[in-house]
């Protein structure tokens, strides 16, 4: 207790929360700000990306089930049809496996393919073409073949949807090398990943969330603008702080920030790491947040066993070992197929109130010195 | 046309049939293409039951506009033999309007006597050839003549893959190289398919087709390097033996994954489409590979986005261990095509004239119509699957000696090549010797040719090296030279 207290003290009261920092809270308080002019969910941010990567480029299409007449299961190609044709959005019959072959096909040969799966739940019957064909051919080629594909859809859990909807991909496709996998949580993560995604030539998988699509979050004008772009491998400091680092990805970015405002209160200050790419992990600023505030915590939505927790913490262990003041602690869902019923599904799920408790824990393992006195 | 047409409408009236069925006699009821081949001759291959025993013509109306209309056998299941397929007559298609059903997909007329179509015909859907046992063309037959460059090509280059084979399958047993994969038996497949493509059609094998490159100007240098995985190897050492590619010959990288090529090929056709090239996809697949899901799907698509592609199987009887009897139940897989609303044909896979000829016109359709085209080439796997296979153990040794002995593809074609003063016994030795010569002097200079360096184990994960591989191979340079006595020696840096 005394050693919070201390920090609170020391750290002047309240939480930096000063304009011009990079905050994006999910529901925005920042629309009096001038900076911040515009709003756009989640939705409308990667239908724009689409839709100027598509203009930009002619060898650009998009393929899935639905994405064509029905505008999308989530609505994420709306109005593509009309705008591109159906040479450039094709409906695809139901077969995973066999169109994303034929995307990696069309990439083989030059094409840039966004293949999009229903739910990544759907991406499993099309695993060997996304590992053994899309992420192994250009080493296995030598270089002859590259596979510039994207392969994106709502990945993680929804709302009572159940086991075979709802499971978390990022830890099975991060540890395959040839991919690249990205997690967007803002709108405008949303935009510069998809859009960095499409122009690149690895394979990458864009692993989004259907529970953000309908998210409004603020919008500056550089990122409405069809060349804007984000790096690959970058994560994002959502919130600075000095006590506790917190890393997430997608839509445990807005529990992880909500819990920063609550330990804020109790005088923790929690600096929330936004990954937005999981393959390649942006190991140096995870560590750079961790030698500075000597915690960490995980959070993922996926199963705990080898997750993305695990790999960050093993990451901080090789690499910042002498700076951590606490063990690791890792949130993750629970160990057991997503259960259907909506309060078995919560507890199954991390809660805001489980990252705060877990953030206290790793902040009072170790006790100052002067709070004995 | 007009004589079948009248021998229909003979059988109709001698049928007594209760249903008033009708459908549509198509102009095109028979594809062929427009080079030398005539349709009569055609059409006789096509229907050999309606000129010999009336009992079960066979009708497959192609045109994919009267999709809703097609009719297949039907048998009540008590009187088989002596039912009669239905027939189509254009005679009595306008009075019966009203026997028609609107459904999703187009109309269908309907039909109140419950018929099952029978799951197969009576009659296999029989294989197209040219050249009999004797390596003499068959009188009559339609095949698409070669020169004497091209034939003597074809030959030299069969008896090249048929030899490169032994040797290489050799050097396995050997332990020279760590695997090896024969195409013995099938050298006609191979070489002849290769002969009626163009060097611009982008071929996706499965692994039997090393021919293809062969005759595309790979060397027996450039095959040895990449089966010992040495620096010139252009897969730079990363893949087993036999998993050739060359970007520059536009044969794609194998792929141990059965059958994933056939849905690649799909979307490779789906590029070159809207490129609007002269040129189209060919892609091979085993007997064993047509039981896998992406055959199905790379078969439906191909018929939905009217993609240009040749798929040819390899019908060899024998997936590993598995004949082809537990394998599917069909007619083979030419039956298949239909089912995907797509062009088929079976050809007799170790008749090289024949092969030549319907890949020609399966290339042709496929380009100027636009469509995919499935070819069944039946043949023999007369070696082991691989070098890590033993075939005697589940099937007899004089089946393979026949195959390998009577029915052999390369002795085939040499009849008719010496025929025409095409070859020579002195040619033959002449020939044999260098290969041979060739041969084991490619194995020799592979073997000791230096194997790639380092950063061969780093580059292409990703179209530029990221931070952690960079780290990682500097890192394991670094303690390669603290600890050289850890490492073996043949590390070129």
């Amino acid at each position: 207790m005394f050693g919070i207290i201390r920090q609170k003290v020391s750290a002047g009261g309240s939480p930096p929360l000063a304009f011009g920092q990079m905050i994006r809270p999910a529901v925005s308080a920042w629309r009096g700000y001038s900076a911040a002019a515009k709003q756009m969910t989640v939705r409308e941010a990667l239908n724009t990306a689409l839709d100027e990567e598509m203009s930009a480029d002619p060898k650009v299409f998009l393929m899935g089930e639905e994405v064509g007449e029905y505008q999308g299961a989530y609505k994420i190609s709306k109005g593509l049809l009309d705008k591109y044709g159906p040479e450039r959005v094709l409906d695809t019959p139901i077969t995973e496996a066999g169109f994303t072959g034929i995307g990696v096909g069309a990439a083989y040969h030059g094409l840039k393919p966004v293949v999009e799966f229903m739910t990544f739940n759907f991406s499993m019957q099309a695993m060997d073409h996304i590992i053994n064909s899309a992420a192994k051919s250009n080493y296995m080629s030598a270089g002859q073949i590259s596979v510039p594909i994207v392969f994106r859809g709502p990945n993680g859990a929804a709302a009572g949807v159940g086991a075979q909807h709802s499971q978390c991909y990022a830890a099975w496709y991060a540890s395959c090398p040839g991919l690249k996998v990205l997690a967007p949580y803002s709108s405008e993560d949303a935009r510069g990943l998809l859009k960095a995604a499409i122009r690149d030539p690895d394979p990458v998988v864009f692993l989004e969330n259907e529970l953000l699509y309908g998210e409004v979050f603020p919008i500056s004008a550089e990122v409405l603008d069809s060349s804007f772009c984000l790096p690959i491998g970058k994560a994002k400091i959502e919130r600075e702080g000095k006590d506790v680092t917190i890393t997430a990805f997608s839509k445990m970015v807005g529990y992880a920030l909500k819990a920063a405002e609550i330990l804020a209160k109790e005088g923790i200050s929690a600096e929330v790491i936004n990954l937005r790419s999981i393959r390649p992990l942006d190991r140096h600023a995870i560590n750079a947040s961790v030698r500075k505030t000597n915690r960490l915590v995980t959070v993922e939505e996926g199963f705990p066993q080898h997750g993305v927790g695990a790999e960050i913490c093993a990451s901080v262990v090789e690499e910042s070992f002498g700076y951590l003041d606490a063990p690791v602690e890792r949130i993750c869902g629970a160990d057991v197929p997503m259960p259907y019923a909506a309060n078995l599904e919560r507890i199954a799920l991390p809660q805001v109130e489980d990252i705060v408790r877990a953030s206290k824990r790793a902040c009072y393992r170790s006790v100052p010195m002067a709070a004995t006195a | 046309m007009p004589v079948w047409f009248t021998k229909s409408r003979t059988i109709t009236h001698h049928l007594n049939r209760k249903v008033g069925f009708m459908g549509i006699i198509h102009q095109n009821f028979w594809i062929s293409s427009s080079s030398s081949m005539q349709p009569s001759s055609l059409s006789s291959i096509f229907i050999p039951g309606i000129d010999e025993d009336h009992s079960t013509p066979h009708i497959f109306p192609f045109n994919s506009s009267i999709i809703s209309r097609f009719s297949l056998q039907r048998f009540k299941s008590t009187k088989a033999a002596s039912q009669l397929a239905q027939l189509y007559s254009t005679d009595d298609d306008d009075h019966d309007n009203s026997q028609v059903l609107d459904f999703p997909g187009g109309k269908v007329t309907y039909i109140s006597e419950m018929r099952f179509l029978s799951e197969s015909n009576v009659k296999r859907i029989p294989c197209y050839r040219v050249l009999d046992d004797n390596g003499e063309i068959i009188i009559g037959s339609d095949y698409e003549q070669l020169s004497e460059e091209i034939a003597v090509k074809m030959y030299s280059n069969m008896v090249t893959l048929q030899m490169m084979d032994t040797i290489f399958y050799e050097a396995q047993r050997q332990g020279r190289i760590s695997f090896y994969l024969t195409s013995t038996g099938e050298e006609a497949i191979n070489i002849a398919s290769a002969a009626a493509l163009s060097a611009d059609d982008i071929i996706l094998p499965q692994y039997r087709e090393p021919g293809i490159l062969l005759w595309r100007g790979f060397t027996i240098q450039e095959f040895a390097n990449q089966c010992f995985g040495n620096k010139d190897d252009y897969g730079k050492g990363r893949q087993m033996p036999i998993h050739y590619g060359s970007k520059k010959h536009n044969f794609v990288t194998i792929s141990s994954p059965i059958a994933t090529q056939l849905p690649q090929a799909v979307g490779i056709a789906y590029s070159l489409k809207m490129d609007k090239k002269d040129a189209c996809v060919v892609t091979y697949t085993g007997d064993g590979g047509t039981s896998e899901g992406d055959f199905h799907a790379a078969l439906n698509f191909a018929a939905v986005t009217e993609a240009p592609v040749v798929f040819i199987c390899r019908n060899n009887g024998w997936a590993i261990s598995t004949h082809i009897s537990e394998q599917f139940r069909s007619d083979g897989i030419v039956v298949r095509g239909r089912a995907y609303g797509i062009r088929s044909i079976r050809v007799d896979g170790n008749d090289a004239l024949a092969v030549y000829s319907a890949i020609h016109a399966a290339r042709k359709m496929a380009i100027s119509e636009q469509r995919p085209v499935l070819v069944e080439a039946l043949s023999y796997r007369v070696g082991h699957h691989s070098t890590s296979d033993d075939s005697t153990k589940y099937r007899p040794v004089d089946e393979i000696d026949y195959w390998k002995v009577e029915r052999n593809p390369v002795n085939r074609f040499r009849k008719w090549v010496e025929r025409y003063g095409w070859w020579s016994e002195e040619e033959e030795s002449e020939l044999r010797g260098s290969i041979k010569k060739q041969l084991l002097q490619a194995i020799q200079v592979a073997e000791k040719t230096e194997k790639p360096p380092l950063k061969n184990l780093f580059s292409d994960v990703y179209d530029i090296p990221p931070p952690n591989l960079r780290e990682q191979e500097k890192e394991l340079r670094e303690t390669i030279n603290r600890h050289p006595q850890d490492y073996p020696s043949d590390i070129p840096q």
